[in-house]
């Protein structure tokens, strides 16, 4: 049903190429989601399969039907806004009636699916008001109604939480999931979180400047990133690059290891590096210490257990789990 | 948001406008520019059927020839430069006083825009009638009551009487403007401003006026493209009499009333380029001003 | 204490605020109350103020002179008609150019602009041959034509700087949903930007409603709007205050009323979009 295939798709604002020609398949039934850093392209890519922007060159197949030329309307596809867009004249009620309006659904389908919309999406309540009159997070799940009453064949969600406060961002990124589970239908998410595209993508594809950097499930992103930047985007702390000496022992330009994967000591132990604690970062199950003085890589992050004590000046001594390191050439490509 | 689609729907959608504009603008303005080549005098059984006179520049020369030319032109400008000037500064005083807590505010604007609803013909004939007529009009009764010696306006001073009814009729639009511009000036900032002890002059001069600039420019836009054709309170009240013809009311009495087409179209092409020059001027202004 | 200080100044401000406001409203004042005096109380010396005896007779007088119904239905049909074409004409211009703006978009606006500056006499007898060949002189479909055509680039303009500030996102939304080209401007973008459309109306209107030289010059008998009414009073003969009085009211009695009554949106349209 819903599986979204782009073939050679390249985009150019004027003189400027915004997406150099890229293929990607997502597939039937799949969470994707788009990261990057900000004005890497996401949104773009994402407008670009919804119809709103024109292909430059290349083509794009939704359904197994070439989509390229059809307007946003003819694609079978739902979007929700990072502003959520919703009609500010319009109730709750017939801002999710509108696609199925438009579609020249009878009254009777039409009221049964809103009813049913809503009740999913805990807006009973307030299905006679103007979303002037609505949250943040209710007004999010009216655009998410308003865009799963249709049945689309993908929906595609554009930072869709990042207007919400944190408590509320977490609540909503579960709601979404399980809203993905139930419906089974293809999702393309874009973010620049990534912590979202960890917990919630089948299948995560990270971009930088309009290139896919790497396509792959969060797990296959943590332990095996294909570059130096997959390397840092994905994880959370970042993982420490360390380059110079420490990573020509390890025969690569640059070495890679997460502050999971470093065991931290008050005492000398063999082949540890030594180095003075900055700040602690104390969350109460986990200690992030950042630790200078290590040569090639300044500050290094290092997670602890939460009850550990070290202060500010104290000195420490670090051990690389070795089978944990990652390894990358001149180019930064990760040395297998 | 800009899809082959949506740009070529936009191109189809502007089309009806556009295209009436540019045949509003062109066909009227080549036939005014082929006639003024022309002699065309209609009374004298000119006409386009059977073929007119070639004559050269001759309407040219002798539109600015006559002695009506120079006075006309100066006449058009001094209104609207006066209008303009009057309506921006007691404007702008009116804006601010308006702006000030008081009580009745809502219907004082309505007593303040209303001559802005009023006809020209209407206001021309009221002002040149009621008020100004020099034995029943409102001011001869005001000038006999201070005992002075009643003027006769619409001869004795038919510019400064002209230009009273074009400002009463456009004060409201320009105080409205400007209001509108006051009333958005963020509050914190002024009350910084009070803050730091800024004298009330100083904080007109360096805070409210800059913040006004744009409005003063769309009220001096809009003004000029009327002020520039105003003629109904012409027409009704002096006729063109006393030094009040502007450029408009020229072409018009060579056109319409001695029936000189040929001559009143090369002032036509006159009055197009003067209001062309006015129109580029004011058009940078505009454009710069606008963008923000 | 600072209260008494506001409250003595909030007073100054309201005496001089209304005398200003009734000093600029007085010739509209007096020319109502002349409407219902005798022409002999009229010229009045001193001029009589409220103490005269109010008579209707002008109204009376006038209506026999000339049937100020008529007049009155073809301002109505000219400035509704040619507001009402203008503004179907303009919204779609006024949507491309807010919404799918290119680098010719602001040219095309200033263009648009520059064509209110043709002074309308420069072009006088060739629109007024081409009236007489298409049989539209003294017709209201003419004066219609011609007076959407010169409100045209306002509206469009209005409508343009309303249009902008309404969220591009919310129209592709509706685009995503499946509307068509006509639905989202009908569905989404014109309740949206109603209170602009309603004040561009309005004004257009208005303006429509007080155009002085097409309106006299492109009529005799038969499509001539208040305007020209008010206009066939410009050669008095005898005594006429009164009924001059009687006359300006009855011509701007309807407009002013909308205008009073529509005094928000009507504020708001004066400012052309341009000013917030
Ligand atoms: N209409 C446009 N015209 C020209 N350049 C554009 C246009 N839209 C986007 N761009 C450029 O394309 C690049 C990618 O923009 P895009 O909005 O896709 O980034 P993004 O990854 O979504 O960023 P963010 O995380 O900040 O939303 C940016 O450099 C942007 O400046
Ligand atoms: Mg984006």
């Amino acid at each position: 049903m819903g599986q979204i295939v782009l073939n050679k798709v390249q985009k150019k604002f004027g003189d400027v190429e915004v997406i150099p020609p890229l293929d990607l398949t997502i597939a039937d039934g799949e969470f994707a989601v788009f990261v990057g850093p900000s004005g890497c392209g996401k949104s773009t890519l994402l407008r670009l399969i919804a119809g709103l922007e024109d292909v430059t060159s290349g083509s794009i197949q939704i359904d197994g039907k070439e989509a390229s030329d059809a307007p946003p309307a003819k694609r079978g596809l739902a979007m929700v806004f990072q502003s959520y867009a919703l009609y500010p004249h319009m109730s709750v009620r017939k801002n999710i009636a509108f696609p199925l309006r438009m579609a020249k659904m009878d009254k009777a389908e039409i009221d049964k699916r809103v009813t049913s919309a809503a009740s999913v999406l805990n807006l009973t309540d307030y299905l006679d008001r103007r979303p002037g009159q609505l949250s943040g997070g209710q007004r999010q799940r009216v655009a998410i109604g308003r865009a799963i009453v249709r049945e689309p064949s993908a929906f595609l969600f554009d930072e869709p939480l990042s207007n919400l406060d944190a408590a509320l961002r977490v609540g909503m990124r579960l709601e979404i999931s399980e809203l993905h589970k139930r419906l089974d239908t293809t999702m393309v998410y874009v973010t620049h979180d990534q912590v979202e595209a960890m917990t919630m993508a089948d299948k995560i594809v990270v971009l930088q400047a309009g290139v896919i950097e790497q396509v792959g499930s969060p797990l296959e992103l943590y332990h095996t990133p294909r570059n130096v930047f997959v390397a840092g985007f994905i994880g959370s702390p970042k993982m420490n690059l360390i380059e110079g000496a420490l990573a020509e022992q390890h025969n690569a330009k640059t070495i890679g290891i997460r502050p999971e994967h470093v065991q931290v000591a008050t005492t000398q132990s063999d082949g540890a590096l030594q180095g003075t604690v900055g700040v602690a970062e104390h969350l109460g199950s986990d200690t992030f210490i950042h630790i200078h003085g290590v040569a090639g890589c300044d500050p290094m992050t290092v997670r602890a257990a939460g009850d550990v004590t070290v202060r500010h000046g104290d000195t420490v001594y670090l051990t690389p789990d070795a089978t944990q390191i990652h390894r990358f050439d001149n180019d930064g490509i990760r040395i297998p | 948001m800009a899809t082959q689609h949506s740009r070529s729907a936009a191109r189809l959608m502007m089309a009806p406008a556009v295209i009436l504009l540019l045949g509003w603008m062109l066909v009227p303005l080549t036939m005014t520019l082929y006639f003024s080549f022309k002699k065309f005098l209609p009374l004298r059984g000119d006409s386009l059927g059977n073929g007119l006179e070639w004559v050269g520049l001759e309407n040219y020369s002798r539109f600015v020839g006559s002695s009506s030319f120079w006075p006309s032109v100066q006449a058009t400008l001094i209104i609207v430069g006066s209008v303009l000037v009057i309506t921006v500064v007691l404007g702008t005083l009116l804006a601010l006083l308006l702006d000030q807590p008081m009580w009745g505010q809502g219907i004082v604007r309505i007593l303040v825009i209303t001559p802005f609803f009023v006809m020209p013909t209407v206001s021309g004939l009221v002002w040149k009638n009621m008020f100004m007529d020099p034995i029943n009009g409102i001011l001869a009764h005001l000038f006999k009551f201070f005992g002075a010696q009643p003027l006769e306006w619409l001869s004795q001073a038919s510019m400064q009487s002209i230009i009273m009814i074009v400002s009463w009729q456009w004060l409201p639009f320009a105080t409205l403007i400007l209001l509108t511009a006051i009333q958005s000036l963020d509050s914190e900032q002024l009350e910084a401003s009070e803050m730091d002890g800024a004298p009330v002059l100083k904080r007109f001069w360096h805070i409210i006026l800059p913040h006004m600039s744009r409005a003063i420019t769309v009220v001096i836009l809009i003004q000029t493209i009327f002020l520039l054709s105003i003629f109904a309170e012409i027409f009704v009240t002096t006729a063109g009499a006393f030094g009040t013809k502007t450029l408009t009311y020229l072409i018009f009495q060579r056109v319409l009333e001695s029936q000189n087409v040929g001559l009143g179209s090369a002032g036509g092409v006159y009055a197009i380029i003067l209001a062309n020059i006015v129109a580029i001027f004011l058009m940078r202004i505009v454009g710069k001003n606008l963008d923000r | 204490m600072a209260r008494a200080v506001t409250n003595t100044r909030k007073t100054v401000n309201t005496v001089i605020a209304w005398s200003i406001g009734l000093l600029i409203f007085f010739p509209i004042l007096w020319t109502i109350l002349t409407s219902f005096k005798t022409e002999a109380q009229a010229i009045n010396d001193p001029p009589l103020f409220l103490f005269f005896d109010w008579t209707l007779e002008n109204y009376a007088a006038v209506q026999e002179r000339s049937n100020y119904m008529r007049f009155l239905w073809n301002s109505i049909i000219i400035a509704g008609g040619s507001t009402l074409l203008g503004v179907i004409i303009a919204v779609p211009a006024a949507w491309s150019m807010a919404f799918v703006p290119s680098k010719r978009t602001k040219d095309i606006l200033l263009w648009m602009l520059s064509t209110k500056m043709l002074p309308a006499v420069g072009v006088l007898y060739p629109i007024y041959l081409i009236f007489i060949q298409l049989g539209l002189l003294d017709t209201r479909v003419g004066l219609v034509v011609v007076l959407m055509l010169i409100n045209m680039p306002i509206i469009v303009w209005m409508l343009y700087t309303y249009f902008r500030e309404i969220p591009v996102e919310i129209l592709e939304a509706s685009r995503m949903d499946g509307a068509s080209l006509r639905d989202e401007i009908l569905y989404v973008l014109a309740p949206m930007a109603l209170p602009g459309i309603a004040s561009t109306v309005l004004l257009n209107f208005i303006l429509a409603w007080n155009e002085a030289f097409w309106t006299l010059n492109l009529t005799a008998a038969k499509a001539a709007p208040l305007t020209a009414f008010i206009a066939s009073y410009s050669s008095p003969e005898g005594l006429f205050f009164a009924k001059l009085s009687a006359a300006s009211t009855m011509a701007i009695a309807p407009i002013l009323l909308l205008g009073w009554f529509s005094q928000k949106q009507l504020v708001r349209g004066l400012t052309f979009g341009a000013v917030k």
